[in-house]
């Protein structure tokens, strides 16, 4: 409900609501982008122009055919997107099927920066198995299409749906354990 | 609908993901709004995935007061504003003219309402003027119908009253109607009296001579038709005037006669 309230007085321009969903959705979104631009500074400047783009046109987001989040970061992803191919990224696609978002674990462990919840990325994500991980990176944080992600992971169209179903089931279950 | 299948189909897990197609999206919305159970399953899937994008993340967004500046300022960062910005000048400047060429217009109607209201002012005002003159003639010509009436009734005796040796050009006729005891003295062909002094009207008995004062001829010079009603109750043998001190005399100033008539005895 709050929500819902927060996003319409978004959408008539008030600077404040937009302040308090920034705070809500920033650090996801720059999150999601960086697991495509794979650059933290070119994702902090890509994130804010996101951001910008999200002001300049909340007006074209409709609540009736999405949620909010959803409909950043699916901006969130083009942005990203749009990125990495005005760059021609040449070994993107080779490289994906090892760059998971959990890759950030092993990177931070190594650095022991304190930016990463790394605690709590483990907690949720440890018992995921890597077929899970994969179809989450690819409807999530890349956003494919259940025929792009089926093609990518090889398995039938109908499949997407039933794995993606379970695996998010899983996750929600790590973030109940305590 | 069997609410719990439709969760179970893993539908609502990519609704939160954004690929489904515009008609799907719609339907799962309608579903949410429907069915509390289903509402509650879409925050609990978007609860995950920001729990997991967030966890995930390791980029630092930079503080919204960063941000805050590039909203304000957004014109000139993109390609598109420029244009905007343009046409909301144009707009601007088609507007200030739009509502100048109003303020123009509207003072205009204003000062050609304000002419016409004071030429209408004139117009009824020479109205009341044409009025008044037409009432004036129409009671002028009352009067002067009436005059001519009384002078024509059978009752009325004219005596011609002839100049004097003051003013030998000088006459005047009086009407007089006997039974209602009435003269009217017509005195048209006197001059003006000067200042202060003013014309008054004896009944004359003639022997002896006896004059009784008739009454003045007063405002001489503004009367139009130079004809007095004067109450004669006398048994009058002769009419004089004579040009006597303003407020009239008590017995006539004999040497300023002007005019005198007998009455005819038949």
């Amino acid at each position: 409900m709050q929500l819902d309230l927060l996003v319409e007085r978004f959408q008539k321009k008030d600077a404040s609501a937009f302040e308090t969903l920034y705070g809500m959705y920033s650090k996801n979104i720059c999150g999601v982008i960086n697991t495509i631009v794979k650059n933290e500074g070119r994702s902090q400047e890509i994130c804010q122009d996101v951001f910008v783009k999200i002001w300049n046109n909340s007006s074209s987001y409709n609540a009736s055919k999405g949620r909010f989040f959803t409909w950043i970061l699916n901006i969130a992803r083009n942005a990203a997107i749009d990125e990495i191919r005005s760059r021609s990224y040449k070994n993107e696609k080779k490289n994906l099927s090892a760059d998971y978002f959990v890759s950030v674990l092993e990177s931070r462990e190594e650095e022991s920066n304190a930016t990463v919840d790394t605690k709590g990325l483990k907690k949720l994500v440890q018992s995921l198995k890597k077929k899970c991980v994969q179809i989450i990176e690819l409807l999530y944080f890349r956003g494919y299409t259940q025929k792009e992600a089926a093609e990518e992971l090889a398995i039938p169209v109908g499949t997407v749906k039933t794995r993606n179903r379970s695996c998010i089931s899983k996750l929600r279950e790590n973030m109940e354990v305590k | 609908m069997n609410v719990q299948e439709y969760i179970a189909s893993g539908i609502l897990e990519l609704y939160v993901a954004g690929v489904l197609t515009e008609k799907e999206n719609l339907e799962v919305a309608a579903y949410a709004q429907e069915y509390p159970e289903i509402m509650v399953e879409i925050l609990a899937i978007e609860n995950a995935i920001l729990e997991l994008t967030r966890k995930s993340s390791s980029v630092n967004p930079y503080s919204f007061d960063t941000l805050k500046p590039k909203l304000d300022n957004l014109e000139s960062d993109t390609k598109v504003i420029p244009m905007k910005k343009e046409t909301s000048n144009w707009s601007s400047y088609l507007g200030w003219a739009a509502s100048i060429l109003l303020a123009i217009g509207l003072f205009w109607v204003y000062t050609q309402n304000e002419n016409l209201k004071s030429e209408i002012q004139l117009v009824e005002q020479q109205n009341q003027q044409l009025e008044q003159q037409i009432a004036d003639s129409d009671a002028s010509l009352e009067k002067t119908q009436d005059l001519l009436n009384t002078l024509r009734d059978k009752d009325i005796s004219v005596i011609p009253l002839g100049g004097q040796e003051v003013s030998p050009t000088s006459y005047a006729k009086a009407y007089w109607n006997k039974q209602e005891e009435k003269v009217f003295i017509d005195a048209q062909g006197l001059p003006e009296p000067p200042d202060g002094f003013v014309y008054q009207v004896w009944s004359l008995k003639l022997s002896p001579l006896t004059p009784t004062s008739m009454g003045l001829l007063e405002d001489f010079a503004m009367d139009d038709n130079k004809v007095f009603a004067l109450n004669n109750p006398n048994d009058s043998e002769a009419f004089g005037i004579t040009l006597e001190p303003a407020g009239g005399s008590e017995s006539p100033t004999l040497d300023q006669l002007y005019a005198l008539g007998v009455v005819s005895t038949s």
